[in-house]
């Protein structure tokens, strides 16, 4: 019987209420008394050398208040990456200055060099139109494999090879992997591109920035995933305002797919130009200038080998990956290509022995950093696109080998070869469990019915797992990270009985109001419509680390379960104190603490009044109020995993795929609210399928942006998309937090696009063309030229 | 977008004279002007709209000729050709998305002429004659390039006559961001021959398939052109597909087209 409310209850989601009566409050609907705005000047060219700006001109346009060059900005700090990457050599990354405004040089179309403060956003932008650069172009450096080889044309002046690091993955397996492979009865060698994506939140950047003057404290309202952290990188990295005299507010918020996370240029001139003038400073990004300031998500240009023997028993695993870093170093972005690859490169199989080579290259395009699944989607293509192709060359069922080389159920912990520690799973019960869902067995008689329609019918698989939860903050201190991934939760019990929980994680769509209110509601039994969700200010909130990677239930969601367990343990006291017996023999249950074995009872709202109204309390040795604070720094990543089924449809006569099933069968450990954990699911597989089919950016040799808009960048829509079938019966829940959760996010964008790539091989063979792999997307074009060449091959 | 002066007059001859001005751009839908201006493409002193003038909507049927008003939107049409002409009715409803029809226009799209349009190759292969302020041009003179016509500085679309073929249909192969035609092929066979117009291939823009309509003429089933091929030489080549591919598209549209038109 399902429930109808707290943990596992599908309850709807409080927020939506507003979300769709046009009542959220984005940081665009936030208007301060006085408030102007900046518009930005943005490189045309990708690589440029500014030889003078001359902004008089536009200072002296109508209604212009300030204009900003890099200039202004040469004291300030450099905008940081978050991790330090130690190259095989034993060197440290190399880092160059991130600066506010770009100075000395332009680095990728985009690229702001001045902005301008008017009392209109119209007055801004025809002011921007009247500073006239003189920026010297100069070659772009667009492909990585050049920029390597070659070291006359560089990004950075001062880094002459265009390499940040080159990451070994364990290098000390190096050489026992080499030496496998020079054994293996058989290798399957594959060449492939994650292709760079934008990330397209419905709501583009904006920051609105105040100062008082009489204060001297700032307020930024911002897009934000983590509002602490935007506040850390400002006060401590960049601007060195004092994090006590800086607030930052990230309101409601429409999306942000990891492109949130990031401190921007934009957020640090809004606050200066709010400080120089004394009045609220706003900008809002536009859809074309967010496709060449957003960061980038992916491409990677990988070569992956694997080895086996002749019954498709994996031997080892190697691979070569040169990962875009775009022009600056972002946040999160040595990270993403690294740590949250690298180590995910076992699967869930039990590959003896894995090397993993990285090099983070640096090219004139826009930064590319952390986006749904952010390393984890890289790794997986890489490993399930290589054992599909190694299950063809052998003759093996694709559903047979990943079976074979699954880590077996009784293996838990399992230590990977490449530095994780999986807790727990079962990769045989979900493989089940999308078989069964999937009627993979009746697919030939489905594959017919197709053929009699002229259509060539594929079906594949993708057997995922990935590491969420982010993060162990000892671990990934080892691993190079600067900050700590713990979060924070207060637990605020009004005087009435009523609940606010303050949080460090950050909902920009999670649903975190309804989902955390369950957990809270289910511990002290009170309903969920007492409890409020309160995030995103940091005034407000304790020093959380946000929500990405999958960790908002797992890391913040734990916190606030600690921090309510000690809310239970300073109650039982006051109980026990209150109905004079031994705390020991308080029994907390459906909302009220009863001496075991008596009559004797109180409510939770009794208790929480009596702390606030501390007549009949223990004074002398327990403080008033009911309030409690936990940080919570998770001794693991969670592991969640799936088997992911997709079958699509290839039009020979045009190329185009459509996908006509979908099956997704998760283990995401317990569930709190199943309706939203198939939501995550539903839009993780339908950005899956966006990467796989559909979205790409193209530069052209200049490095111009092709895809700068929806006219040429390919959105998944709603009519792409078959009904999804998904499931999350499959529980093994995690170990080492208190709810058993994992996590679910980015599952779907992990696991879904080699499925999708695997159906469309699959069709294709089937089909009678000999083609081992086409880069994604996977467009009508791109098909049907693969299928001409093979064709002409044949003949 | 930068300031202009706004009118809507009611009357054709009002919008005439208000177009007579320097610098003054007449708009109907706005589905390709709006974003131009958002962009800072364009900088008209004074948009003059269509949209309110009353002897530019509408759709009638007299005898074999369906006559749509300029300003007549493609959900109108999609509504009301419905019966007399269903493959013009049918392309005006596949038209962008249900905002795009509420306010996009024929006679907008004819006057722009973007080489991926939908209604130009209606109006081609129907041997549509455009009516204007001043006069009637038969559809295979007015379509003179990409975004080129044979309109005159300031001459306003204010119909489309189209003779109603027997059989029709609109073949339309979209490119998957935009989703306006990659390549789209409308058919209409007439007592006096068979009419191929292709849209979203040529860097010409829209043209006469005269090779598929020959063979099309003598059969009109989806086997007369499988022999044909299409020579991709002046096909348009962008990253949603080369010259090639749109060249083959030419044919495979073709043929899917007869066999709907056939039913």
């Amino acid at each position: 019987m399902p429930k109808d409310s707290g943990i596992g209850a599908s309850s709807k989601r409080r927020e939506d209420v507003r979300f769709l009566t046009g009542k959220g409050r984005y940081t665009a609907d936030i208007n301060l008394r006085g408030q102007v705005y900046v518009a930005f000047a943005r490189s045309t060219v990708a690589h440029g050398r500014i030889n003078s700006i001359d902004t008089s001109a536009a200072a002296e346009m109508p209604g212009v208040l300030a204009v900003f060059t890099g200039e202004d900005f040469v004291e300030m700090g450099s905008n940081p990456a978050g991790w330090y990457i130690t190259s095989r050599n034993g060197e440290t990354m190399k880092e160059p200055k991130r600066p506010v405004l770009a100075h000395g040089k332009v680095r990728h179309v985009g690229d702001a060099y001045a902005a301008v403060v008017a009392e209109t956003v119209a007055q801004a932008k025809d002011a921007v139109e009247a500073i006239e650069a003189d920026i010297e172009e100069l070659d772009a450096v667009l492909d990585m494999a050049s920029a390597v080889a070659d070291n006359s044309n560089r990004v950075h002046d001062e880094i002459d090879d265009n390499i940040c690091f080159d990451w070994g993955w364990i290098e000390d397996n190096r050489a026992a992997v080499d030496a496998a492979f020079e054994s293996a009865p058989h290798v399957t060698t594959l060449e492939l591109i994650n292709n760079r994506l934008s990330p397209n939140p419905m709501e583009p950047r904006a920051s609105l920035a105040d100062y008082n003057t009489g204060t001297e404290d700032y307020t930024l309202y911002t897009t934000s995933q983590n509002p602490h952290l935007h506040r850390l990188l400002i006060s401590a990295f960049v601007m060195g305002i004092p994090e006590h005299k800086l607030t930052v507010i990230a309101p409601d918020v429409g999306g942000g797919f990891g492109s949130k996370i990031y401190h921007y240029g934009e957020e640090a001139v809004v606050l200066a130009a709010a400080r120089k003038l004394g009045r609220p400073v706003k900008w809002v990004c536009d859809r074309s200038e967010a496709f060449v300031s957003d960061a980038h998500g992916r491409d990677h240009v990988t070569k992956i080998e694997l080895a086996t023997d002749k019954e498709g028993n994996f031997l080892a695993m190697r691979t070569e990956t040169l990962a875009n870093l775009g022009a600056y170093l972002s946040n999160f972005s040595t990270a993403t290509p690294t740590f949250l690859h690298g180590t995910l490169m076992a699967g869930p199989y039990k590959t003896p022995l894995v090397y993993v080579n990285v090099k983070g290259v640096f090219t004139n395009t826009v930064p590319v950093d952390a986006y749904r699944g952010a390393g984890r989607p890289e790794a997986t293509y890489q490993i399930e696109r290589v054992i599909d192709k190694c299950a063809r060359e052998l003759g093996i069922d694709q559903i047979e080998i990943r079976r074979k080389n699954f880590i077996s159920p009784d293996a838990f912990p399992y230590t990977t070869p490449v530095g994780l520690v999986y807790d727990t799973g079962n990769y045989g019960a979900t493989l089940d469990k999308m078989i069964e869902l999937g009627d993979t067995a009746g697919f030939e008689s489905r594959r017919a019915e197709s053929s009699a329609k002229g259509k060539l019918r594929g079906i594949g698989y993708s057997t995922w797992i990935e590491a969420c939860g982010i993060a162990p903050s000892h671990l990934v201190g080892q691993l190079g990270a600067r900050v700590g991934l713990y979060d924070a939760a207060t637990v605020r019990v009004n005087a009435t009985g009523n609940i606010s929980v303050l949080t460090g994680a950050h909902s920009h769509g999670q649903g975190h109001e309804t989902v955390f209110a369950q957990v809270v509601s289910d511990m002290l039994g009170i309903p969920e419509a007492s409890i409020e969700i309160v995030h995103g200010d940091t005034s407000k909130i304790p020093f959380g680390m946000g929500s990405y990677g999958s960790r908002s239930l797992a890391v913040c969601g734990t916190a606030i379960v600690k921090a309510t367990d000690k809310i239970i343990a300073k109650c039982k006291k006051i109980a026990a104190h209150q109905m004079e017996a031994s705390e020991s023999d308080i029994v907390f249950e459906n909302g009220n603490f009863t001496v075991a074995g008596t009559d004797k009872s109180k409510s939770f709202g009794d208790i929480a009044l009596s702390a606030y109204v501390p007549h009949n309390y223990p004074l002398d040795e327990l403080e008033p109020g009911l309030e409690e604070s936990a940080f919570y720094d998770p001794a693991n990543f969670t592991y969640p995993a799936g088997a992911y089924a997709c079958e699509v449809e290839v039009d020979p006569g045009t190329g185009k795929v459509d996908v006509v099933a979908f099956t997704a069968a998760d283990d995401f450990g317990n569930v709190i609210n199943p309706m939203i954990v198939e939501g995550q699911v539903h839009g993780g597989v339908v950005q899956g399928i966006g990467q796989a089919l559909f979205e790409v950016v193209v530069h052209n040799d200049e490095g111009q942006n092709l895809t700068g808009s929806y006219m040429d960048y390919a959105m998944p829509r709603s009519n792409d998309v078959p009904l999804l079938v998904v499931d999350h019966s499959c529980q093994t829940p995690c170990t080492h937090n208190p709810l058993g959760v994992k996590g679910c996010g980015e599952a779907g964008a992990i696991g879904t696009p080699p499925a999708v790539v695997n159906a469309v091989i699959d069709a294709l063979q089937a089909g009678g063309y000999d083609i081992a792999h086409i880069d994604m997307p996977l467009t009508p074009s791109k098909v049907w030229a693969a299928m001409a060449g093979a064709q002409q091959a044949a003949e | 977008m930068y300031a202009f002066d706004f009118v809507k007059p009611s009357t054709l001859d009002e919008a005439l004279s208000a177009l007579a001005e320097d610098e003054a751009q007449a708009i109907s839908g706005g589905q390709t002007l709006i974003p131009t201006l958002k962009q800072r493409l364009a900088m008209p002193s004074k948009l003059v709209s269509l949209t309110g003038i009353a002897e530019l909507k509408g759709v009638k049927t007299e005898g074999n000729t369906l006559t749509i008003a300029g300003a007549t939107t493609h959900a109108v049409v999609a509504k009301e050709a419905a019966e007399a002409y269903p493959a013009l009715a049918s392309l005006a409803g596949r038209i962008g998305d249900p905002s795009v029809r509420a306010l996009g226009t024929i006679g907008g799209s004819l006057a722009n002429n973007d080489p991926s349009a939908c209604y130009p190759a209606a109006a081609l292969a129907s041997g549509a004659t455009i009516v204007t302020n001043t006069r009637e041009i038969p559809a295979d003179d007015y379509f003179q390039g990409l975004f080129t016509t044979a309109l005159d500085e300031g001459e306003i679309v204010t119909g489309v006559k189209f003779p109603i073929p027997e059989k029709a249909h609109y073949q339309k192969f979209i490119q998957p961001a935009s989703r306006f035609p990659l390549t789209a092929v409308f058919v209409a066979k007439y007592s006096s021959g068979v009419r191929v117009a292709v849209t979203g291939a040529s860097e010409d823009g829209v043209f006469r398939w005269s090779e598929g309509e020959e063979a099309l003429g003598a059969n009109f089933s989806p086997d007369a052109v499988s022999g044909l091929s299409v020579d991709p030489d002046g096909m348009m080549a962008d990253m949603h597909g080369t010259a090639e591919y749109r060249a083959h598209l030419v044919k495979v549209l073709t043929a899917r087209a007869v066999a709907a038109a056939n039913g």
